[in-house]
């Protein structure tokens, strides 16, 4: 049997990090992503890798833009109002075409709102956040064991795609406890001929730079980014598909409120009633076809969400409008119950969305 | 077993002192001692004793945590009640501290009263699963960090070694070098072992005495 650790959401994905090949840490301490920040200084000292407490949000994500520049694994945590504060610097990452790794253990907002887990930052990592045309590879851990592989995963899509990948969790996943392995850990390597690493006059020097002086290059450069998109789009949407065969309701939820939904779906099962849950894993890119073809079967849809309903706008842009789609919500750092879900799918049984 | 006027739980961030801590305070009241417990973590404001606020209240034991424990306010100070603890001498006192020395900075402030008493145990919680105390070495450098930072010296060790819901008898059989060899070096006794009331029945016979735990119920 592969070894098994004891270990919190949070440090798993520092763990995680460094198995993948991260020695560059830059951050700043936030509740209730604390413990990465607190693994990574335990850590790094010790494999010959940077941890970094920069004075603000704002430094520690440039010093993660200067670190992907020059070509290494690197990576940067927060929560909710750290994210926000980080957008500037996520935008110019993108605009340079470069890959990092971010992840946001989500609280409670907007503001400075709570410490408790929530889900309302799907907006902000799914459609921008940061200024422009850009996007994120979005991952939606709902395990201790997915904050170990998603980062993995993580860093490798984003020397894949040279952009940023998200790890979006929520408070409950980063701080509670489950036993997970390494040992499946896939780590992928790439070349990255574009890093700042030094020409030794013998090559071109390479250039990383989000500002176009001519509008025509800009737009070109936009294009050729969106092309990447649609190819992301296409090859690399994941989500879990449960008890979906012969569904009649679609449960859609990720991340800790999936894990609630399971549980209803099950009693719901248990007293006949017909429900499957998808799960999305990758919230960008949010798997269409699967919500698509779940939209010619179902008679709805139920989303299931730790926010006043932000994925809700996906699923029924997906399902283009063809069934009715409920949102069974709680937010401000509480967290939908089984019941309450199992009340929802009862309610759609019924007809009432 | 054995108890002291004071059991204090201190140890790595994650190692399980707030669910030990809990089920011993109810372990001490089924005795039909008086029982105080408090919840002295300044670190973590996320699964703290005040979760089991209703069972230990039904024991009939007190409980005494920060004023803002599990709201949103994430403010490290501690209620002048859990004074309560050193100076109640009727009472049996359990002490909940927060995980590694930033935790134990809080304790030091009791630390005068408790050796000038000198009934106490401070309990090192040990956990063979966890990343970084997965040797006897790191957990001993663990153990000297928290003893630096609160100013009092570990007397015993409990050995939590656990998978979580995983756990089965041979996990906590396995961690018997571990456990042993934590002891040799530290020159400490191992207090107990724990688990789960389910593992702790198989453990009859083979490990003693085994603390049996009871633990919050999971909604997901």
């Amino acid at each position: 049997m592969a070894e098994r650790v004891l270990m919190k959401g949070n440090e798993a994905i520092a763990e995680a990090a460094i198995r993948a090949g991260c020695k560059h840490y830059f951050g700043y301490p936030i509740t209730p992503q604390t413990e990465i920040a607190a693994y990574m200084a335990k850590k790094m000292p010790k494999i010959g890798g940077v941890f970094l407490q920069a004075e603000s949000e704002i430094a520690s994500i440039n010093m993660v833009y200067g670190a992907a520049a020059a070509g290494v694994r690197v990576m940067t945590s927060s929560s909710s109002p750290g994210i926000s504060l980080k957008a500037e610097g996520l935008s110019y990452i993108a605009g340079s075409d470069i890959p990092a790794l971010v992840v946001n253990v989500q609280r409670g907002g907007p503001g400075l709102g709570g410490i408790q887990p929530s889900q309302s930052d799907y907006f902000q990592a799914t459609k921008g956040g940061g200024h422009g045309d850009y996007r994120m590879i979005v991952l939606a851990p709902a395990s201790v064991q997915e904050m170990a592989s998603l980062t993995i995963k993580g860093f490798n899509l984003a020397d894949k795609y040279q952009m940023t990948s998200m790890i979006l969790a929520d408070g409950t996943i980063g701080q509670m406890m489950e036993p997970i392995t390494f040992e499946d850990a896939e780590i992928e390597n790439y070349e990255k001929p574009w890093a700042l690493t030094g020409t030794n006059c013998e090559r071109k020097h390479n250039i990383v730079n989000s500002l176009y002086l001519k509008p025509e290059e800009l737009e070109v450069k936009n294009f050729e980014r969106y092309e990447k998109y649609k190819a992301i789009e296409e090859n690399e949407a994941m989500w879990e598909e449960y008890m979906m065969e012969d569904a009649k309701y679609c449960v859609v939820a990720f991340g800790i409120a999936a894990r609630v939904a399971k549980n209803a779906v099950v009693a719901a099962r248990n007293e006949g009633i017909k429900v499957g849950l998808i799960r999305p894993i990758t919230l960008w890119p949010f798997p269409q076809k699967a919500i698509k073809e779940a939209a010619d079967k179902v008679n709805g849809f139920i989303s299931v969400e730790l926010s006043m309903g932000q994925m809700i706008e996906d699923i029924r842009l997906y399902t283009e409008s063809k069934k009715p789609v409920a949102l069974c919500n709680r937010c401000g750092g509480m967290i939908v119950s089984p019941d309450e879900v199992l009340q929802s799918i009862k309610n759609a049984e019924k007809g009432v969305f | 077993m054995e108890h002291k006027r004071l059991t204090l739980f201190a140890g790595h961030y994650g190692s399980g002192k707030t669910n030990i801590a809990v089920n011993y305070a109810l372990l001490l009241a089924s005795e039909g001692k008086k029982v105080c417990i408090a919840d002295l973590d300044i670190v973590n404001p996320y699964f703290r004793t005040k979760d089991s606020a209703e069972v230990l209240e039904k024991a009939g034991v007190e409980l005494v945590s920060p004023q803002f424990a599990n709201t949103n306010v994430d403010l490290p100070a501690l209620p002048a009640k859990a004074y309560k603890l050193v100076t109640d001498k009727k009472t049996y006192g359990i002490m909940d501290i927060g995980g590694d020395d930033r935790g134990a900075y809080a304790l030091g402030r009791y630390v005068p009263s408790i050796k000038e008493e000198n009934n106490y145990r401070l309990v090192f919680v040990a956990n063979c699963y966890r990343p970084l105390t997965r040797t006897p070495e790191d957990a001993l450098e663990v153990m000297r960090e928290i003893e630096a930072a609160c100013k009092l010296n570990f007397t015993d060790i409990i050995n939590n070694s656990n998978l979580g819901e995983e756990t089965t008898a041979d996990t906590v059989l396995a961690s018997q070098d571990y456990i042993k060899k934590l002891s040799e070096i530290s020159g400490l006794p191992v207090f107990a072992h724990t688990a789960v009331s389910s593992v702790a029945e198989k453990l009859k016979g083979k490990l003693d005495p085994v603390i049996s735990l009871d633990l919050q119920k999971k909604l997901f």
